[in-house]
């Protein structure tokens, strides 16, 4: 299966997002990751969707979600078109000899390092999921405690923006 | 001028045209009722139960084109409409559902009939809301008409908190919103044009959509104009006469082999309003082999959802009509016609005329005329139906297809006939009649012109036809074995009682029950193993339509 993202600007109120994933659950698609975020409206809220499926169900989606009256703005988010950013918080052991060996990584990364145990380090690390992927490779072998990541969230490239897209409830 | 909510509410429903309301009191909606009471304008059905209520919505909408309206209380009022609401769903209906809540105050802690109904039914409406704010209410309840009729319609819910019915709020008094549907994408029509230009034996297939836009007299024109047949889904029956010699009847599962025939041999398809159910194309990937298939249709995530459109115009079916009319030559096609005449006729010198449900609903036609609401519940009497009864105009046939509701036809019956005060017939069966048979007293009490049609056949016909065919012929649970007395059963109710042992008195007993003033229950005795043919397995394709068996 191939993975897909969808921005959408969604009403800033309570029940939206069980109306969102909701529709993922009743029309049997998978949510990669969901995540939403204020916006420089305060009555907008800003949903970015990865979604696990084909063609189809990325036009299915995109559109069942438009249907929706909260979904003000929607549209797919390809890859060549679209920053992608997404925010990794890990924490690692790390014992005084293994230290410098992940500092080490840490820089090649440009991650940051956020907190500070005798045995341990939480490491921050921004970018493009794949980036993310790899970080996480090279610093599984030095033990992983836990880990959290934000899911992806992204804006498209060059002068447009969503905003300036007609919902799906105007052409109707 | 300062108002209470519960009054705010019955102001904001006349501004929206609501004449009838259908519903139950109780707890949360006492201040509803009260205002409703104190105004003394607003006619409100009340009904035995409130799924009855939804359905009667449901049925006043239909066959209005008016926004139906139900109101029920809060916990178990509420979920009783679900449904209803499900119904009007599937089958793109405008209805409008209020329930009561406990005050806001009260919500999220298991109060006493407290249920989460916004949350239940958020997948089975278009939207619906919570007003914790008394100043949002007048603007919620335009906006959920609004909503309900725009585009592809359907339902909206507005879940009021007792509190909310209560406070007081400035009310300004506002005429209902009318929304014209948006210009059609004019490229997308000159291509569907084209193809029609180009197409040798086109067929069109209608949906609810044309009822739903009111295209049916545009549909009339684009047959007209291509000289091409016209087949019908469950839902678009009406919206192009029967009586005219280009309608081949229903298409799909249990459309007629007119329909199937013509389909398999045409080159276009053009799809009206219709959303390619599974009802209708059976195997999907085979049903638009070697065509040119265009469809309109109002709601985007429709096109391409179930079969893959060559040509798709997404907008209101009746614009996309008018647009595409000037575009078209006036085409004849004698061999075409000619070709699709002699499926029709095959087809009639080869249907099984003794069939009792199809002589009774022949006579039936005697008695009713193209404008009566004809309302059903689900099963082989709503196939028939389908089938056998000319449906010449679009609002009068009254079914649940897409959720197929079992015990809907009573509550629908009573809505289509107190929204359009004609004489209303339901054809009905034994099996959907016992879920929601108890609102007979509701049209009794209200003197409903009701004929009841009810077709008996001791069983739950369509499953114990599926189990003839697929399942080996173990009966499991569908041979009823009631001793309902019908006539006794009327009686009881305050309604009139018929028995119709023999389908060769029907005219004499359809004479004595349509010439009764309030709701009559005909016993209408068939054979326990009639079928309804033709039929197309699930998921098998137009090729393999069974209609005779052994």
């Amino acid at each position: 299966m191939k993975k897909y993202t969808i921005t959408a600007l969604v009403a800033n109120k309570s029940g939206v997002l069980t109306r969102v994933s909701g529709l993922f659950a009743r029309r049997g698609f998978n949510i990669e990751s969901l995540c939403v975020c204020t916006t420089e409206d305060e009555a907008l809220s800003r949903m970015t969707i990865v979604l696990a499926g084909d063609e189809y169900t990325l036009d299915q989606m995109t559109k069942q979600l438009d249907k929706l009256i909260d979904v003000k703005k929607i549209a797919a988010a390809p890859e060549d078109a679209s920053v992608y950013r997404e925010l990794l918080l890990v924490k690692v052991k790390a014992p005084a000899e293994k230290r410098s060996e992940i500092i080490e990584i840490k820089d090649v990364y440009k991650a940051k390092i956020v907190d500070l145990s005798p045995e341990t380090l939480i490491l921050e690390i921004t970018g493009e999921p794949n980036k993310l992927d790899g970080f996480i490779g090279v610093i599984e072998p030095y033990g992983i405690l836990e880990m959290a990541r934000t899911g992806v969230t992204a804006l498209s490239r060059g002068a447009s923006c969503l905003n300036d897209r007609k919902d799906y409830n105007e052409l109707i | 001028m300062k108002l209470s909510g519960a009054e705010i509410l019955v102001r904001c429903l006349k501004e929206q045209g609501t004449d009838v309301l259908f519903g139950y009191p109780g707890g949360c909606v006492l201040d509803i009722y009260d205002a409703i009471y104190r105004d003394g304008t607003l006619k409100h059905v009340l009904t035995a139960h409130e799924q009855g209520a939804a359905h009667a919505a449901d049925g006043y909408a239909r066959a209005t084109g008016k926004t139906g309206v139900c109101l029920a209380t809060s916990g178990p009022g509420a979920t009783n409409l679900v449904t209803g609401i499900a119904t009007a769903y599937m089958d793109s209906v405008p209805l409008v559902a209020i329930t009561g809540n406990v005050t806001v105050s009260n919500l999220g802690r298991d109060s006493f009939q407290e249920v989460d109904i916004a949350g239940v039914t958020m997948p089975i409406t278009k939207h619906n809301y919570i007003v914790k704010d008394i100043r949002k209410l007048a603007p919620t309840i335009r906006e959920a008409f609004s909503i309900a009729n725009a585009g592809r319609k359907g339902p909206v819910l507005i879940d009021i908190p007792k509190n909310i019915q209560t406070e007081a709020c400035e009310y300004e008094p506002e005429p209902a919103a009318r929304r014209a549907p948006r210009a059609v994408e004019r490229a997308a029509v000159e291509q569907a044009a084209e193809a029609l230009r180009r197409a040798k034996r086109p067929l069109i297939v209608a949906g609810g959509g044309c009822i739903g836009a009111e295209a049916a007299e545009n549909l009339h024109k684009l047959a007209d104009i291509l000289n091409a047949p016209v087949s019908s889904t469950l839902m678009g029956l009406g919206a192009f006469p029967a009586s005219d010699a280009r309608f081949l009847g229903m298409i799909g599962m249990h459309g007629s082999d007119a329909s199937a025939k013509a389909f398999r041999r045409a080159d276009t398809v053009v799809v009206c309003g219709m959303r390619f159910s599974d009802r209708v194309t059976g195997d999907r990937a085979k049903f638009r082999e070697g065509k040119t298939i265009i469809q309109f249709d109002i709601d985007a995530a429709e096109i391409d959802k179930n079969v893959r459109a060559d040509i798709a115009v997404m907008a209101d079916v009746n614009e996309t009509l008018k647009a595409l009319l000037p575009l078209l030559e006036k085409t004849e096609r004698p061999d075409w016609l000619k070709e699709v005449a002699a499926y029709k006729e095959y087809e009639a010198a080869n249907t099984d005329k003794a069939l009792p449900a199809a002589r009774i609903l022949q006579a039936l036609r005697a008695f009713t005329d193209a404008d009566t609401p004809v309302a059903t519940d689900v099963g082989q009497h709503q196939m028939w139906t389908a089938q056998y009864y000319p449906f010449e105009k679009p609002r009068t046939l009254i079914t649940s297809g897409g959720l197929g509701t079992m015990g809907f036809g009573m509550g629908a019956a009573i809505g289509a006939c107190a929204g359009t005060g004609r004489k209303t017939v339901l054809v009905t069966g034994d099996g959907s009649f016992h879920m929601n048979m108890n609102e007979l007293c509701t049209a009794v009490t209200h003197r409903l012109p009701l004929v009841i049609l009810l077709m008996n056949n001791n069983c739950l016909g369509m499953v114990r036809q599926w189990q003839t065919l697929f399942y080996g012929k173990r009966y499991s649970q569908t041979t009823l074995n009631r001793q309902t007395d019908y006539l006794k059963l009327a009686d009881a109710f305050g309604a009139k009682g018929l028995l119709l042992a023999d389908p060769a008195d029907a005219p004499k007993v359809l004479a004595e029950a349509f010439a009764a003033e309030g709701p009559v229950l005909v016993d209408c005795r068939i054979g326990i193993d009639d079928k309804v043919l033709p039929m197309i397995a699930p998921g098998k394709s137009f090729d393999d339509i069974i209609t005779k068996l052994d």
